[in-house]
């Protein structure tokens, strides 16, 4: 058993199927840790990890928290109001400094794209992009994938289409990584202007209709629209935006199938997404949240600790 | 082993069996049918993958694979025993302790291996034990199960040997 993450994840894009798998196979066991009455294993005994969140965020911040938590490591957030960032620290000044304080690993949320290799170029410790900029969201990929394949017991062979604001999204990015690399194929739906310019380079169908996008899908991931990182007029308006591509109940209902309704949050209600979709029988938006606490573990687990000469002691078991 | 596991309890009122992953789940689901065969008395059966507990993680090189682990019952109070195929060291033993004493309280937790090969690490010992041997330290000692190895039986090896 060879396999391993390396030091840091990036992004979905430079890791290859099998590593995909042994995580999506490893968050499989501590899905259980989370049902215990005692939320706890000693696995991270000792370690210390940053949350470092140059952006709001509260679902994953929580959740890798969550995550580090239940593996007995030691955790401090650091958030971008309130430190000294907003004093013109640069990035890698506040990550040595960090470091200088004897961290193991640092988790990363950026506005800019490629900060997290930027800062895994530059220290010691583990990197996790949390998101950064349009680029990469990979927990994000991989909880979503885990949720796809505990509901169709696999990823190979099925349709998802991501419907929305694809053109800010990471987490866009990352699902289209992972998901193919899996087998399963990709469609994207949205105005042209929320669809990248090169969108055709990547292995993707490009729907601009929402009818076509659900008749086509088995599994919709509703983006949000990212109204923060907008700049220009990019849709008429919120209200036009929900008749032409908001996912309804009477859309859905005209679908050949039953579509797995999935949303990585924060949900704009009457936007992208309508209220007896979200809440509906076919929702998995929820287990999606539940699912994230196991991936982060397996995360944080598969690249803790474990230094590659000691490989060969790895296999004599350690003693039973 | 099945009837001196009953008989150590005084009977299969609040029993438990809790077998280590991975080959010792297997040796316990055997050990519960005959149980359930002789004694016509069902026995809430577990399993418990101890790798997230090991005290050597932060030496060993990539990440070990993870079980599943599964405690169907509560086991407050109950009379738990733990089922492995091999007893070495005892390190193992030492992290299940600490893994079911995250899920409860059982008044009491027996151990029963089918193999004792020596060579303890640390001050534990077996209550029932299916047969002794004793190995060298360079010698492996597998139990071969029908579900994972399509063959029953034991073997000692010298380590790094296959076979």
């Amino acid at each position: 058993m060879t396999l391993s993450l390396g030091k840091d994840l990036l992004g979905l894009e430079p890791l290859s199927g099998e590593q995909i798998q042994l995580i999506l196979d490893t968050a499989e066991p501590f899905k259980e840790i989370s049902e215990r009455a005692i939320k706890k294993v000693p696995t991270l005994r000792g370690a210390t990890i940053v949350n470092l969140f140059f952006e709001a965020s509260t679902r994953t911040r929580v959740s890798f928290e969550f995550a580090e938590k239940r593996l007995s490591a030691d955790t401090v957030n650091v958030a971008a109001s309130g430190s000294s960032v907003s004093k013109g620290e640069t990035l890698v000044d506040t990550a040595r400094n960090l470091e200088a304080m004897r961290i193991d690993m640092v988790v990363i949320r950026h506005g800019a794209s490629g900060a997290a290799q930027f800062l895994a170029e530059r220290i010691e410790s583990n990197v996790i992009n949390a998101g950064d900029g349009t680029h990469e969201h990979p927990t994000q990929g991989l909880l979503d994938m885990l949720t796809l394949r505990d509901h169709f017991g696999r990823l190979d062979g099925i349709k998802v289409c991501i419907v929305g604001d694809v053109l800010h999204s990471r987490v866009a990015r990352s699902n289209i990584w992972g998901l193919t690399k899996m087998g399963a194929q990709v469609g994207v739906c949205g105005p042209r202007s929320l669809l990248p310019n090169a969108i055709e380079e990547l292995p993707v169908q490009v729907f601009t209709r929402v009818e076509e996008a659900i008749e086509w899908a088995d599994a919709l991931n509703i983006l949000r629209l990212q109204l923060e990182r907008m700049t220009a007029g990019y849709i008429p308006s919120l209200r036009e935006y929900n008749r032409v591509f908001g996912v309804s109940r009477e859309r859905l209902e005209r679908a050949p199938r039953d579509l797995l309704i999935l949303h990585p949050g924060p949900m704009n209600r009457g936007v992208e997404i309508d209220s007896d979709v979200a809440d509906g029988p076919f929702s998995v938006i929820l287990n999606q949240v539940t699912n994230g606490v196991a991936v982060r573990m397996a995360v944080l687990y598969l690249l803790s600790g474990g230094k590659p000469e000691l490989a060969e002691s790895a296999k004599g078991g350690g003693g039973r | 082993m099945a009837d001196e596991i009953v008989e150590l309890n005084n009977g299969t009122d609040n029993l438990v069996i809790v077998g280590i992953q991975r080959r010792g789940v297997q040796l316990a689901a055997q050990i519960v049918s005959t149980i359930i065969e002789r004694e016509k008395a069902d026995v809430p059966q577990g399993a418990l993958d101890i790798t997230l507990y090991r005290d050597d993680l932060q030496t060993v090189g990539p990440r070990p694979v993870v079980g599943q682990t599964q405690i169907p019952v509560d086991i407050d109070g109950k009379n738990v025993v733990i089922v492995d195929d091999v007893l070495y060291t005892g390190r193992t033993i030492r992290a299940a302790l600490d893994e079911l004493a995250d899920f409860g309280r059982p008044k009491r937790i027996a151990l029963a291996v089918l193999i004792d090969r020596g060579g303890r690490e640390l001050p534990i010992q077996p209550d029932i034990v299916g047969k002794k041997v004793s190995a060298e330290p360079w010698q492996r000692v597998d139990v071969l199960v029908d579900e994972l190895d399509e063959r029953k039986g034991a073997i000692i090896a010298e380590r790094g040997d296959g076979t």
